[in-house]
């Protein structure tokens, strides 16, 4: 999955021609990390049709608020450079994930 | 019956790795299943400064890790899956997941508990904009700016404290005139600067547009209502148990906490549960250590009984 930060959000989330799926997560947040892995394997199944982005809250804190996320974990879908959906805590689970995914492949 | 489990226990955190530990080190062959993050609520907690021995590395996500290698060096067999249906009445009991299906001669319910929600209105519509229930997770995102903590427990005293790491000011909001927390943890809130308080209140609805704002705090003595400015609410207004999974199987109290005897038993035969989702007068992962452990013997015993 590809690392977004400040710099790249532009070109590599808005810009992109893809449908991107970003995964907001966070070095102290445990369900993140444990949710990751499930992602990671839902990029190999969905990854040539949907870009697959995470981004580091704890470094990029003015970015992840600027996108109205303030609650970890994250998983947004961005299309046509807009952020279109988003899952968080709670309903942010593997089975809701690939739910979104399939609306967008 | 050598792909039969002698223990499977459901849920990862303190509860079902200890049972995990117990079974495994008297050998029995123990499965331990966990749907979301090992750990359970202990892994979201910084300070676990009341367990036994943890004075040195006392975060929650350090402890329950230990916890998680230490079943696993016994033999204990660890899968992140979600159990989706449970069949528990015959001899052999079977265990649906997402990706697989088990036999068990024993369950051990490890499910534990989850925040409840307050239920006032903009809460769900502002979960993750400054809505929160994870102190761990989320607190980053409040560097020098304004937080409420709703509720005067342990959990919602210990995370304001945490908090004032971060946050520019914490406010906690209570509903009564004094906290429920423990007294070390009253004095730490009462001695930091950071932290004011809000007594004889309850929050009656959360307001923002696309993120949190303001919340709205009515007096329950002087039906007085106000609005508070901030930038996060984080609540810790109680625990729910975990325990969909087997409603109407086991007996539970009316909140939906399962009934077990002080052998951690169940209604059903060969069925403990452990730790938080059951009926007990304090729940603290001390507890649930002690829980899964009892869990565990008493499960061999009934295995030696019975098979």
């Amino acid at each position: 999955m590809l690392e977004i930060n400040a710099e790249n959000f532009e070109a590599e989330v808005l810009q992109s021609d893809k449908p991107v799926l970003l995964d907001f997560w966070g070095t102290k947040c445990e369900p993140c990390k444990a949710l990751m892995p499930a992602v990671e394997k839902l990029a190999e199944k969905y990854g040539d049709k949907i870009k697959f982005c995470k981004l580091n809250t704890a470094e990029n804190r003015r970015l992840a608020i600027s996108q109205k996320v303030l609650g970890l974990p994250t998983i947004a879908m961005y299309k046509d450079g807009e952020k279109v959906e988003e899952l968080t805590q709670d309903k942010a689970t593997p089975d809701n994930i690939e739910e979104m995914l399939k609306r967008y492949v | 019956m050598q792909d039969v489990y002698d223990i499977i226990a459901i849920g990862g955190g303190p509860a079902g790795l200890s049972a995990g530990l117990y079974g495994a080190r008297s050998r029995a062959k123990t499965l331990i299943l966990e749907k979301g993050k090992w750990g359970g609520q202990a892994a979201t907690t910084e300070e676990l400064e009341n367990y036994p021995g943890s004075i040195e590395q006392p975060t929650g996500p350090e402890i329950t890790a230990r916890m998680k290698r230490q079943a696993e060096e016994f033999g204990a067999e660890t899968r992140a899956e979600t159990v989706t249906k449970l069949e528990l009445d015959g001899k052999i009991k079977r265990v649906i997941t997402d990706s697989a299906e088990y036999r068990a001669k024993t369950v051990i319910i490890a499910t534990g508990a989850k925040p409840r929600l307050l239920g006032c209105p903009g809460e769900l519509e502002l979960r993750g904009k400054g809505v929160s229930y994870c102190a761990t997770c989320d607190a980053d995102f409040f560097t020098d700016l304004r937080v409420v903590v709703v509720g005067g427990g342990d959990s919602a005293i210990q995370e304001a404290i945490y908090l004032t790491k971060f946050a520019e000011k914490v406010t906690v909001i209570h509903r009564r005139d004094e906290l429920r927390a423990a007294k070390s943890i009253q004095e730490r809130a009462f001695a930091n600067p950071k932290i004011d308080f809000i007594w004889d209140s309850v929050v009656t609805e959360i307001k923002g547009d696309g993120i949190v704002e303001s919340v709205v705090v009515k007096n329950v003595k002087t039906n007085e209502i106000k609005e508070v400015q901030t930038d996060g609410v984080f609540m810790f207004v109680g625990y729910d148990p975990v325990s969909e999974l087997v409603k109407g199987m086991v007996d539970m109290d009316e909140k939906g906490y399962i009934i077990t005897d002080e052998n951690m038993s169940t209604s059903i035969e060969g069925v403990f549960a452990a730790g938080d989702v059951r009926v007990k007068s304090l729940r603290q992962v001390v507890t649930a250590a002690a829980d899964g452990a009892i869990a565990a013997v008493r499960a061999e015993h009934y295995i030696s009984e019975n098979f």
